[in-house]
C-alpha cells in the first residue's frame, strides 16, 4: 500500500530496505494494470510474462514510453478519470496522454509535496513562476508544464505568473514581487530555457538589481535546448548568481508519464530517486542492468500510477549511476545524472529515402 | 546549374548513344573495377568489392553474351539518375546498367557523405581521361533537395531512373520530360523469405551457419531496411524443432556481427508492444539473443502485410503455410523478392505465374536477396534503357 511509504521520509531509506518496499508495491501494481488494462495484459501475454516470477525491482516487466503517444491507456473506467496530462512534445509531434483519477492525482500531489518539502521545508513560500496563466487554464487537459505549476501551487503560499499570454515579462509587477522579497527565502520556477530566456536575460536587462541569495531556482525540463544555445548547466548557475546571487538552484527530472515522483537535485548537483520511484539504466544490447558508472536506457518505476499503466517505463533518454547510498548530501538510494536523448538510429538500407526531400 | 557539385564530369553531358555492351562501355567499368578492386581502401567497404566484382571484365562479357539481340541496340540517349540516399553503392550500378545500355548519365548521388560515394567517385574522376567516350557521357552530381535543378536535369532527359520512397518517386515525377523519355521506377517494395523446415532439420551443422550467414547478409547487413531485405518469414513443414534450429543460428551468428544501436533497441522494444496490442493476429512475440532477435509469431496472415508487417533491424514476422499457395492472397504490387530455402525456384516461379501474382519479382536463394542485377524490380533494365534498331 502506498500508505507504507508515507511512514518514511523520501530519502531516508537505503536501497535495500528501499527495494523491499517497492518490490510489494510495484507486484501488486503489475497485477492490478494487468488486470484493469487489456493493452497491458496483452503486451505481457504476448512476452510471456509471468507476474509471480518477478523477485527484484529489475524483474518488472517495463512499457516504452512512445506507447503513451500511441494508445489511451488506463486502469480505470473512463468516467473515472479525473484529469488529463500531456506530455510537452514540439509542434506536430504526438504527444503522450496520462490519465489520471482522484486517487492517482491526489498521491501525485502528495509525493511531490514530500520531495520538495525535503529540500525547501515544510514552509510554504510564494513563489514566482515564469510562464504564463494561460498555460494553467485549461483543467481538463493539462500539458505537462502546467501540470507542474499545478503541482507546485500545493508547496507555495501563492503562485505570480512572470509572463503575460505573449510570453513577454510583466515587468512592473515582476519587479514589484521581486523588490518585496529581495534577501528572504521564496521560489522561483520556470522551465530551464524559460527561465533563462524569460528571466535571466530580462534580469541582466535591467538597470535595478535584486538580491535573490536566499531564493530557490526550481527547473525542470532538461538542458537540451540550452546546450544547443551553448549554455552549460555550470553557466546557467554561473551566470545567474553573477546577475542576482541566486545561491539556491533545484533541478529536477521526470517525465510527464510519471508525475509525482520527481528525481530532485541535491546540493551536489546530483539526481535522487526518491523511496517513491527508482531508476534503472539498462544495456541496449539486451536491457540487462548496467553497474554503477556505465550508462544505459533509463528505465523508471513508480508506485504513484494506479490509474495507468505507467508504474514501470522505458525511457528514450540515456543515464548514468553515480552511487548507491553514498551521496555527500546524506540522502540514501541512487543518485544519477541524465545524459539526454538516445540517438537517433542511423540505418542502412533503401526505404524511407529522400521522403523529406525534393 | 548553382548549388551543384561535381563529384566526377561536368556540365555538358552527351545524348549521342552508344551500342549496347560496347567496347567502350566494357573496358571503361573493368578499368575501373581493377582501379576499386585494388585499392586497399576498397577492402573496409563490402559493397564497393561487390560492385568492383560485378564489373569486372568477365563478368560483363558474360552478359554481352546472354544479350542476345545487342547487335541492334543502341542507348536511348540521356539518362537522368536519382539514386537512394541511404544505400551508398546503388548509384554506381545505376550508372554501370545505363552505360552498359548504351546512354550517357548524369547520376545524382546520395546527399549523405558517404565515404562509398567519395571512392567510387574519385576512382572514377581520375579514370575518366583516358576514357574520352566516357568522359564525355558521365556526370555524377550532389546536391541538396531543389526541385528547380531536378527539372532543369529531367528537361533534358531520354530516360529517367528513379529510386527511392514514394514520395521521391511522385516529386521527381512530376518534373516535365520529353514526351518520349521513359522511367524506370524502383519504388518501395517488400520481400518475404519462404523455408521448409524439414529441409533446415536435415541440414549438418555447417550448412545450417551458412544457412544463418546467408540470412543474416540479406537482413542484418543492412539493418533490414533495404526493399529485397525480407521482413516475413514463411514456414512449410516450420515444426518448433525446425524454427528453434534455424532461429537460433541466426541469433548466434548476429550475435558476433550486428552492432544494434541503442534506439534501435528501444524502437523493436516498442514495436513488440504495440504489435501485441494492435495486431491480433501477433500471438507471441519471441526476443532471442537479448535484444538482438525479435520475432513476432502471427496466426494467419493479414491481407494487408505488403504495406504493413515491417520491422528493423532484427524484428521478423512469421507464420506457417499450409501449402505454399496460401500467400498468394495477400501478394500485391509491393512484393519483389522472394528468398527461399529448401525448395525449388521454378516451383515458386510457376506458382507466380500461374496464379496470376500481381507481385514477387524475383525468387532467389536465401544469402542472394541483395545481388543486384541487369533484371531488378522485374525489368531487363538494359533492354529497357536501349532501343531496337530493327531492319529487314
Amino acid at each position: 500500500m502506498i500508505e507504507d511509504f508515507f511512514t518514511h521520509s523520501p530519502y531516508e531509506l537505503s536501497q535495500p530496505e528501499k527495494e523491499k518496499l517497492l518490490l510489494t508495491e510495484l507486484r501488486a501494481l503489475t497485477h492490478h494494470h494487468y488486470n484493469n488494462c487489456r493493452p497491458y495484459k496483452n503486451i505481457l501475454d504476448a512476452m510471456g510474462t509471468d507476474i509471480e516470477r518477478i523477485k527484484r525491482v529489475e524483474d518488472v516487466p517495463f512499457f516504452p514510453v512512445r506507447m503513451f503517444k500511441e494508445l489511451d491507456l488506463m486502469s480505470i473506467p473512463r468516467d473515472k478519470i479525473f484529469k488529463v496530462t500531456t506530455s510537452s512534445g514540439t509542434t506536430g509531434q504526438k504527444v503522450s496522454r496520462v490519465y489520471a483519477d482522484m486517487e492517482t492525482a491526489m498521491i501525485q500531489q502528495k509525493v511531490l509535496i514530500k520531495i520538495f518539502g525535503d529540500f525547501l521545508g515544510k514552509k510554504r513560500l510564494p513563489m514566482l513562476v515564469i510562464d504564463s496563466a494561460e498555460t494553467v487554464r485549461n483543467r481538463q487537459l493539462f500539458t505537462a508544464r502546467g501540470a507542474a505549476i499545478i503541482g507546485l501551487q500545493m508547496i507555495a503560499s501563492k503562485q505570480i505568473f512572470a509572463l503575460d499570454k505573449d510570453m513577454e515579462l510583466q515587468k512592473e509587477m515582476v519587479c514589484e514581487f521581486l523588490r518585496e522579497h529581495a534577501g528572504q527565502k521564496f521560489l522561483i520556477f520556470g522551465f530551464t530555457f524559460m527561465a533563462w530566456q524569460h528571466f535571466y536575460k530580462e534580469l541582466l536587462k535591467m538597470d535595478e538589481r535584486f538580491d535573490l541569495s536566499e531564493a530557490f531556482l526550481m527547473t525542470s525540463g532538461g538542458w537540451k535546448k540550452l546546450q544547443s544555445e551553448s549554455v552549460s548547466r555550470e553557466e546557467f548557475k554561473a551566470r545567474f548568481k553573477e546577475v542576482c546571487g541566486l545561491g539556491h538552484f533545484l533541478d529536477h527530472y521526470g517525465m510527464a508519464e510519471q508525475i509525482g515522483a520527481i528525481n530532485a537535485e541535491c546540493e551536489c548537483g546530483h539526481l535522487h530517486a526518491s523511496i517513491y520511484s527508482d531508476i534503472i539504466p539498462r544495456r541496449h544490447r539486451d536491457f540487462s542492468p548496467c553497474e554503477v558508472g556505465e550508462p544505459g536506457i533509463l528505465q523508471m518505476v513508480s508506485v504513484l500510477p494506479h490509474s495507468y499503466p505507467g508504474h514501470s517505463i522505458i525511457s528514450e533518454d540515456e543515464g548514468v549511476l553515480l552511487g548507491i547510498d553514498d551521496c555527500p548530501c546524506g540522502r540514501k538510494g541512487k543518485y544519477f545524472e541524465v545524459l539526454g536523448r538516445i540517438k537517433k538510429a542511423e540505418l542502412r538500407g533503401c526505404s524511407d529515402t529522400y521522403a523529406a526531400g525534393f | 546549374m548553382n548549388g551543384v557539385e561535381y563529384l566526377a564530369g561536368g556540365p555538358e553531358v552527351s545524348n549521342t548513344p552508344l551500342p549496347a555492351y560496347s567496347e567502350e562501355a566494357l573496358i571503361f567499368l573493368s578499368d575501373l573495377s581493377a582501379k576499386l578492386l585494388h585499392d586497399p581502401r576498397t577492402r573496409a567497404y563490402p559493397d564497393v568489392t561487390s560492385f568492383g566484382f560485378w564489373c569486372r571484365k568477365a563478368n560483363l562479357q558474360k552478359l554481352k553474351e546472354e544479350c542476345a539481340d545487342r547487335e541492334s541496340r543502341l542507348g536511348r540517349g540521356l539518362a537522368f539518375h536519382v539514386a537512394p540516399s541511404n544505400v551508398p553503392v546503388n548509384f554506381a550500378f545505376s550508372f554501370a546498367f545505363s552505360l552498359l545500355a548504351g546512354n550517357g548519365n548524369i547520376v545524382r548521388v546520395p546527399s549523405k557523405n558517404f565515404p562509398q560515394v567519395q571512392l567510387i567517385c574519385k576512382s572514377i574522376k581520375q579514370i575518366l581521361p583516358d576514357h574520352s567516350e566516357i568522359e564525355r557521357r558521365a556526370a555524377f552530381v550532389r546536391y541538396p533537395v531543389d526541385q528547380a535543378i531536378t527539372t532543369g536535369f529531367c528537361a533534358k532527359a531520354d530516360a529517367r531512373l528513379i529510386w527511392g520512397g514514394d514520395d521521391t518517386v511522385q516529386a521527381v515525377r512530376s518534373c516535365p520530360v520529353k514526351p518520349k523519355c521513359i522511367d524506370l521506377v524502383f519504388a518501395d517494395r517488400y520481400s518475404i523469405c519462404v523455408i521448409d523446415g524439414e529441409s533446415v532439420l536435415q541440414a549438418d551443422e555447417r550448412s545450417l551457419k551458412k544457412l544463418a550467414e546467408n540470412f543474416y547478409n540479406d537482413t542484418y547487413l543492412m539493418d533490414q531496411n533495404a526493399c529485397s531485405s525480407p521482413q516475413l518469414v514463411l514456414w512449410l513443414n516450420g515444426g518448433s524443432e525446425a524454427r528453434e534450429r534455424f532461429w537460433g543460428a541466426v541469433a548466434e551468428y548476429a550475435g558476433n556481427l550486428y552492432e544494434l544501436q541503442g534506439m534501435t533497441a528501444v524502437d523493436k522494444y516498442t514495436q513488440l508492444c504495440e504489435d501485441a496490442v494492435e495486431r491480433p493476429e501477433v500471438e507471441k512475440v519471441l526476443r532471442q539473443n537479448g535484444n538482438l532477435l525479435y520475432r513476432a509469431e502471427l496466426s494467419g496472415l493479414p491481407e494487408n502485410a505488403g504495406d504493413d508487417l515491417r520491422g528493423r533491424g532484427g524484428y521478423f514476422y512469421e507464420a506457417d503455410l499450409s501449402e505454399l499457395s496460401d500467400i498468394c492472397p495477400v501478394v500485391n504490387e509491393k512484393y519483389q523478392t522472394l528468398t527461399y530455402f529448401g525448395l525449388g525456384p521454378e516451383r515458386l516461379r510457376k506458382m507466380v505465374i500461374d496464379d496470376h501474382l500481381r507481385g514477387i519479382d524475383r525468387i532467389v536463394p536465401v544469402g542472394r536477396a541483395m545481388d543486384i542485377g541487369v533484371i531488378w524490380d522485374g525489368y531487363d533494365i538494359i533492354g529497357t534503357l536501349s532501343r531496337i534498331v530493327q531492319a529487314g
